[in-house]
């Protein structure tokens, strides 16, 4: 059995969105890259997984060059060995499961973990997509995950509260925050990291099935008005939230 | 091209979730402006609220049931909501995205080979193909996109779409028996959290920031929230010190929210803060520094110290409902 994480090379969600001359993307200049923050957490759960199986681990990702200094993060933290899927063009979800898809069937991964969404486009689905490909079974969302033989009992988030999903392997989980405590890759594992070689390879190539017209900035909200800095301007609060904005 | 629109209809304890009906409004305005037909289909056990849909537009709903399908089964669900769209020839599938939407709509794409746009914010028509709005980096960008392939799959942002006026019209519903349903993925126990109110389908959520000094003070955002109604949502500082679960936090690594009325308290208002809660219709900010960056993004606040002015505000909210 192998393990799989896929990883997400995304900007740093304390960056500053810029949109770029073309309008259709971010400005990258000045833009700090890093994992993106859910994948830490899948990351994680690959590990304990890889701890008490015993069986090696996989960190694959899709995109530019640069995606490799997310994937030598998941070196440091212990995975074994990491690949590349090269790609300089611009993909939508569908194009980038279908190349994540291909190289998991390649490395035969029976257990995929996924980051819950990537902090760029967020849109939440390339863990779904990605097992639907395969035929694997799936939980998204995952906030614990226990893994017995085949059967896999993983709770998931949902509005006021969690599901408890049974099913079994081969399975890809996406990891959300809460799932588990990601370990700080050690200065062992930093300096191991830093002398494997990430294989690297051209990514299966497929259509979009999405394409952008335009970016833009969402309407800024303009700034509002300060009542008063102690408790007698909340007679004056409340009736504005009645007569004026109506909300309550 | 058969020109049909379907919309997934959500149960959660055998009723059609408010959202489902946003989503099926939306769609049946879509239908109507570009001569599509439409029709819905829900999945479950009993559901009882299911002929309102009619009231959105929408005249005919299938449902599929099962006693072994009153909760939740990804495989199952997905494979009779594409098996019906692939019969129905449906083009355009409409889903909410709920943690429900969330999971289903990409499983469905693959079967049917559609392309996908997740959280729509708002849908363009007026070139007559859909051009969909969807916030992307939490928010502090949106995109304009197009599905460019023959099937298309949408998923529309809760509490974002207003559903307007209705009629009294029932839908048609016909009750398919499932003889045999996939559940190689299911459900065995839901289990229900602690808080009253989840965050992401309230219209009022009262926020808690690290400005509370430590749990112990949380009681004072829990009174106000129990006063109006609202759920309790944090920030991500409170959550990483462990006084709040990750369930409430809101922001870019928890939850995007849009409600009626967002009150935080004692939040700076950080920019991943920021991103999630932005488009709340009425922002209302706590804070005893001035220059905080939430007052920036607030309609209104109150630069004083919380522990003052939450006792006054929750006592005074009181008299107002009373």
């Amino acid at each position: 059995m192998k393990i799989a994480v896929c990883v997400s090379h995304a900007p740093d969600t304390a960056t500053k969105i810029i949109i770029g001359p073309d309008n259709k993307m971010i400005d990258p200049n000045g833009v700090t890259y890093a994992i993106n923050p859910f994948d830490e957490y899948a990351i994680e759960e690959a590990l304990r997984a890889k701890e008490k199986l015993g069986c090696e681990t996989i960190a694959i990702s899709t995109g530019r060059t640069a995606n490799k200094e997310s994937l030598r993060k998941a070196l440091a933290m212990g995975i074994d060995n990491a690949v590349l899927l090269r790609d300089d063009a611009e993909r939508d979800t569908l194009s980038t499961a279908k190349a994540l898809a291909e190289e998991i069937k390649t490395q035969s991964a029976e257990l995929v973990f996924f980051g819950k969404q990537s902090v760029d486009y967020d849109n939440s689905i390339t863990g779904q997509l990605t097992a639907e490909l395969l035929g694997y079974n799936c939980v998204s969302v995952v906030v614990d995950f226990k893994l017995d033989g085949n059967k896999i009992i993983a709770e998931r988030e949902i509005e006021g509260g969690r599901e408890v999903v049974e099913t079994t392997l081969p399975a890809v989980i996406t990891a959300q925050k809460g799932l588990n405590e990601p370990r700080y890759a050690s200065l062992k594992g930093i300096m191991a990291a830093k002398k494997k070689v990430i294989e690297e390879k051209p990514a299966l190539e497929s259509e979009n099935a999405v394409e952008i017209l335009k970016m833009k900035k969402p309407p800024m909200k303009h700034a509002g008005r300060i009542l008063g800095t102690d408790k007698s301007s909340v007679g004056e609060l409340v009736r504005l939230l009645k007569e004026e904005a109506k909300v309550i | 091209m058969s020109n049909k629109i379907l919309v997934f209809l959500e149960q959660r304890n055998g009723q059609i979730k408010k959202s489902s009906f946003e989503t099926a409004k939306t769609a049946s305005d879509i239908a109507r402006h570009l001569n599509y037909e439409i029709e819905a289909i829900s999945v479950g056990a009993v559901i009882e609220n299911v002929a309102e849909t009619g009231r959105y537009g929408v005249n005919k709903v299938t449902v599929f049931s099962n006693s072994t399908l009153a909760n939740y089964s990804t495989s199952a669900y997905s494979e009779l909501v594409a098996e019906y769209a692939k019969e129905t020839d449906a083009d355009i599938v409409f889903f909410s995205n709920t943690s429900m939407g969330k999971d289903i709509a990409p499983k469905v794409s693959i079967k049917l080979n559609a392309g996908t746009l997740m959280d729509c914010v708002s849908l363009d028509i007026s070139s007559g193909e859909i051009i969909a709005t969807r916030p992307v980096y939490a928010g502090r960008a949106l995109i304009e996109a197009k599905i460019t392939s023959a099937k298309k799959v949408f998923t529309l942002r809760p509490n974002v779409f207003n559903i307007g006026q209705t009629g009294d019209t029932q839908a048609e519903v016909v009750i398919k028996e499932v003889a045999v349903p996939n559940l190689s993925n299911k459900v065995i126990e839901i289990k229900k959290s602690e808080e009253k109110l989840d965050v992401a389908e309230a219209d009022i959520i009262v926020a808690g920031g690290r400005g509370l000094k430590g749990a112990e003070n949380f009681h004072l955002v829990e009174e106000l929230a129990d006063v109006l109604g609202a759920a309790v949502g944090t920030s991500r500082a409170t959550v990483d010190a462990g006084w709040r679960p990750h369930s409430e936090q809101i922001g870019q690594t928890g939850k995007t929210v849009s409600p009626n009325l967002y009150i935080a308290v004692g939040i700076s208002g950080a920019i991943q803060h920021i991103a999630g809660m932005s488009s709340s219709k009425c922002i209302v900010a706590i804070n005893k520094d001035k220059d905080a960056p939430i007052f920036s993004i607030a309609d209104y606040g109150i630069a004083g110290d919380v522990f003052e002015v939450l006792p006054a505000l929750i006592e005074e909210i009181k008299r107002a409902k009373s």
